[in-house]
């Protein structure tokens, strides 16, 4: 479903391009660069940290107040 | 993503709010510019620019290649949006209040039948996301929001923002926590997808959806009642939780797949139940289409778990599905959605093998339990 944007190109070794080449064989994947794709998102989301916003032992206490009165929390 | 507006800040904008242009807006986008406030809808901060408009179209993904499905964007006519300047401050109102400041960055016009396409597969009018399209203004204008006031609910106590549930599941001690979005009322079926579900994670999160539905659907109460008569008689207090998501169903199949497990993430849910024609509406999609899609979103954060058929076994003498059961068709009772809303409609029980007695008692206990 997803669709063609704009692409950058990256290099990699020629020997990785022919491993990559060969994984894709019996795969659903038309290209090297499909698969690299997918295993680059792959990789970036285990890597990415999420930006959480931390919350102050202050917040974090109100929000266990309200959590309590709710009846989420004994 | 905390947007919401606090002391002395949020009084200085709710005055301003006074004399800025203003836009009121309908429930649906209210509850819009809330969720993206208290960062249901992260990483958005706002309604989605042109940009991000077309990206989210085309590949899916916000112009940052971020995950992101469903279009959120906020649509008027292009009369009213001549009223308003690039660059400049708006007020929402909801139902004449403030709601939240509109740092609008930019107007732009769209293709109806593009985003039809697209995101439903479909320009059939019959399909409620594409008749809804039709209503919509020409112009959307994008921005970040800051919310001053929230949209009342009807359902306080059951909502949850994902700094609550985060520190929620943080104080029950959850490491993994399996999000299951719905819009129904449980069958047997339901539990035993959640109970299999929980079985390898420590929670459950049964995060219903509240707000506009099609015709036929059951009302928003009855879906709560009957999920926490569920809870209260057939869970385990320390390991579900049931709390409410307040957005409209775009029936966009499987697109908004991967748009609820998003928001269920943001929840802090570190697994999603994907159904059969999970989002769907009557033959629209593949009822497989919704867990193919996730094929192509290595980078969700949340792991998809997939389920297919499951029925009654009267042989095994229980839910079982096509993987546990080696029982023909005849000994088998499947769980029709229509079946059973039409006995409840009639305000029969259900039996045993299908529903939960406590679970149709309540609904029965509605005069109409369905949308109008």
């Amino acid at each position: 479903m997803a669709e063609k944007g704009e692409f950058a190109s990256i290099t990699i070794p020629s020997t990785l391009y022919k491993r990559l080449e060969e994984m894709i064989e019996e795969t659903d994947f038309d290209s090297v660069s499909a698969y690299a794709t997918y295993l680059l998102r792959e990789a970036l989301a285990h890597l990415e940290v999420q930006s959480k916003e931390v919350l102050s032992d202050e917040e974090e206490e109100r929000v266990r107040e309200r959590l309590r009165a709710l009846g989420y929390l004994d | 993503m905390d947007r919401v507006l606090k002391g002395e800040v949020r009084e200085q904008a709710e005055e301003r709010a006074h004399w800025l242009p203003r836009l009121d807006i309908g429930d649906d986008l209210a509850k819009g510019v809330e969720n993206i406030a208290k960062g249901v809808l992260s990483p958005l901060e706002g309604f989605l620019g042109r940009e991000d408009y077309q990206s989210v179209l085309r590949s899916m993904r916000l112009a940052n290649d971020v995950p992101w499905t469903i279009p959120l964007v906020l649509d008027v006519s292009e009369e009213r949006a001549d009223r308003f300047r690039e660059g400049a401050d708006i007020a929402l109102l909801h139902k004449g209040r403030p709601l939240a400041i509109m740092h609008l960055e930019e107007k732009y016009r769209y293709d109806k039948e593009e985003y039809a396409r697209r995101v439903f597969g479909t320009t059939n009018r019959a399909h409620p996301g594409v008749a809804k399209l039709e209503k919509m203004g020409e112009v959307l204008l994008g921005g970040k929001v800051d919310l001053i006031n929230a949209p009342q609910s009807r359902f306080g106590k059951y909502k949850l923002s994902p700094f609550e549930t985060r520190v929620l599941f943080k104080e029950k001690g959850w490491r993994t926590v399996v999000g299951f979005q719905t819009r129904n009322v449980p069958h047997l079926g339901h539990e035993y997808v959640q109970k299999t579900a929980l079985s390898f994670v420590d929670g459950i999160f049964i995060n219903p959806l509240i707000g506009r539905k099609k015709k036929g659907d059951f009302k928003d109460e009855v879906i709560l009642e009957a999920y926490a008569t569920l809870i209260r008689n057939y869970f385990l207090k320390d390991n579900a939780v049931l709390a409410i998501l307040e957005t409209e169903m775009r029936y966009a199949g499987p697109r908004e797949a991967i748009f609820h497990a998003i928001l269920r993430k943001n929840f802090g849910c570190t697994h999603f139940i994907v159904g059969r024609d999970h989002a769907g509406v009557g033959d629209f999609y593949d009822p497989f289409a919704a867990h193919r899609i996730f094929e192509e979103f290595p980078d969700l954060g949340t792991v998809p778990l997939f389920f297919r058929t499951f029925f009654y076994c009267k042989r095994c003498g229980g839910v079982a599905n096509e993987k546990t059961c080696p029982h023909s068709e005849e000994s088998r009772v499947n769980f029709s959605g229509t079946r059973i809303r039409k006995m409840l409609s009639l305000g029969e029980v259900p039996p045993a093998e299908l529903m939960r007695p406590e679970v149709a008692e309540v609904i029965n206990r509605y005069e109409n339990p369905f949308v109008e």
